[in-house]
């Protein structure tokens, strides 16, 4: 998958996805362009999960087209395996191998998947360690982490492959809060190197700092977008403005009332 | 007189033992040793029975059981890729098999292998003899169980690990190899050394299908040993003969259960 420079990373056009008779996706237009950050937020239930999912089709989309690096995802005789190896993905429960060293985590779909020999494999992985600032665990199994290491070792496994574009799932949300920040400080890092990023969050600071443009999605759709000053500070529909103010200022919510017409949206 | 919480507390302690040493003293002096020795353990019969119950009999029910083992597990482990499988007809057939073998006795499957299909197809043989019919006849009943094991041992490895696998590129198969099925096997290790437990019992269900001196197993030789003798301490050095075998086995269960706990 070359990537041509005039063409976005990633490419959503018209995507729908339904669970059953519960559409979760109404209709989402998107790009992301290369090295860009894109933070999606929204209220739990929005849709953005889906929607990041449906980019290495983890979901597999009812209408629309993907495209990734040029290439269309949701062509149903694409090699999906070939397009994931170019995807890196962060999941919010981390999802290492337990069963192996955090070595062998960050090994294994190198050898298996791109052939490459162990010392090759071996040297990649101890670098992204060290980039995550965890090369003294290299032994230790992943349930002797914690939290916070677990998903800094999952997002050297995914660099591990060498891909183009990284899907972050609410890396930090099942995270204690002081774990959060070692996190977001390896994105940061990441995004200061160029790396295209797609990342569902809750943390607007993290959003506000790090994100080129911010996409508030509500009800399975894309309510406005653009630069973080702007959608943070200054939204322009109540929606968000109601949501921002839920995140930012949670104990002066208007009461029930205001959280049942959220819900319905 | 008003005893204190200690007081109370110790004093229920004792009655407690006391009763246990009352029923045990009862027992005691009720039983009638000589005859009990006599009938249970008489020396002279218990060496008669070595080597051979060791050399012979315990070694014929281990191959049985290993046999029979082998045969369910590789079956099992079909029926439950089968029960998994998106194709409706495999999940289908692997549903039925199961319903049915767990719901007919060993022994009846053990008749039909060993009597019912030499009836039926009377120029065919089932190979290995004994060691055949007995891995297959006993094989069958334990491959239902088995593949209900692994299947629930593949579906209690969690979501995100095929999804994880999956995002690094792997292929299904790959996946499968390498992520998954090494974590449903640690799961699915005591639950099948279980199996094994049941199965070195269910192996003296082979002395039904006629067995030679030299394919005899425990249970046949303490019986024959009982008519020749006339006497019970064949049976006695026979179920001692099995909880050599699964003793040992009992105790790897309850480590690698310790193990796995902590791992997890």
């Amino acid at each position: 998958m070359s990537a041509r420079p005039h063409q976005p990373a990633i490419e959503i056009r018209g995507l729908h996805k339904s669970f059953g008779r519960i559409e979760v996706l109404k209709g989402i237009d998107l790009d992301v362009g290369h090295g860009e950050v894109v933070c999606v937020i929204g209220p739990s239930g929005s849709g953005k999960s889906t929607l990041l999912r449906c980019v290495n089709l983890l979901e597999e989309p009812t209408a629309g087209r993907i495209r990734v690096g040029g290439v269309e995802v949701t062509d149903p005789d694409v090699d999906i395996d070939t397009v994931r190896r170019g995807i890196g993905m962060v999941f919010q429960a981390f999802n290492l191998f337990p069963h192996l060293t955090v070595l062998d985590n960050l090994t294994v779909a190198q050898r298996r998947v791109l052939r490459r020999d162990r010392t090759g494999a071996e040297r990649i992985a101890r670098e992204h360690l060290a980039r995550v600032g965890l090369l003294e665990k290299e032994a230790a199994y992943p349930a002797q982490l914690s939290g916070g290491q677990q998903q800094r070792v999952a997002i050297a496994r995914s660099l591990s492959m060498a891909p183009q574009l990284m899907l972050f799932d609410e890396p930090t949300s099942s995270l204690d809060p002081e774990l959060v920040g070692d996190v977001l400080a390896v994105m940061r890092g990441l995004a200061e190197d160029g790396m295209t990023m797609m990342v569902v969050t809750h943390e607007m600071t993290f959003a506000r700092d790090v994100a080129d443009r911010v996409v508030f999605m509500d009800g399975g759709g894309i309510v406005e977008q653009g630069p973080p000053a702007e959608v943070l500070s200054r939204p322009r529909h109540e929606r968000t403005r109601s949501f921002l103010s839920r995140v930012l200022d949670p104990s002066h919510v208007a009461g029930p009332a205001a959280e049942a017409g959220q819900l319905i949206g | 007189m008003k005893l204190r919480r200690r007081q109370r507390e110790r004093l229920i302690l004792l009655l407690q033992y006391a009763v246990f040493a009352a029923v045990v003293a009862a027992v005691l002096s009720a039983a009638d040793w000589g005859r009990l020795r006599e009938a249970f353990f008489r020396t002279d019969i218990i060496a008669s029975m070595f080597p051979r119950v060791i050399v012979v009999a315990l070694r014929n029910t281990v191959v049985y059981t290993v046999a029979a083992f082998a045969f369910g597990l590789i079956l099992g482990t079909v029926l439950a890729l089968m029960r998994l499988s998106r194709v409706a007809p495999y999940r289908w057939v692997a549903t039925a098999y199961i319903e049915l073998f767990r719901g007919l006795p060993a022994l009846l499957v053990l008749f039909l292998v060993g009597y019912g299909i030499p009836i039926a197809f009377p120029d065919r043989e089932i190979p290995g003899g004994v060691i055949g019919q007995v891995a297959i006849g006993l094989g069958l009943t334990a491959a239902a169980y088995m593949a209900e094991t692994i299947r629930a041992g593949i579906q209690a490895v969690p979501k995100g690990q095929m999804e994880a696998a999956r995002t690094l590129g792997m292929s299904y198969l790959t996946a499968m190899r390498t992520i998954i099925i090494p974590q449903a096997f640690r799961i699915v290790i005591p639950p099948l050394t279980n199996e094994l437990i049941l199965l070195t019992k269910d192996s003296s269900l082979a002395y039904l299908l006629g067995v030679t001196a030299q394919t005899i197993e425990i249970t046949k030789m303490g019986r024959d040993t009982l008519n020749d003798m006339v006497n019970a301490t064949p049976l006695l050095v026979a179920g001692l003969t099995y909880l050599l075998i699964t003793l040992p086995l009992s105790q790897v269960v309850r480590r690698l259960e310790l193990r796995y706990a902590k791992a997890r």
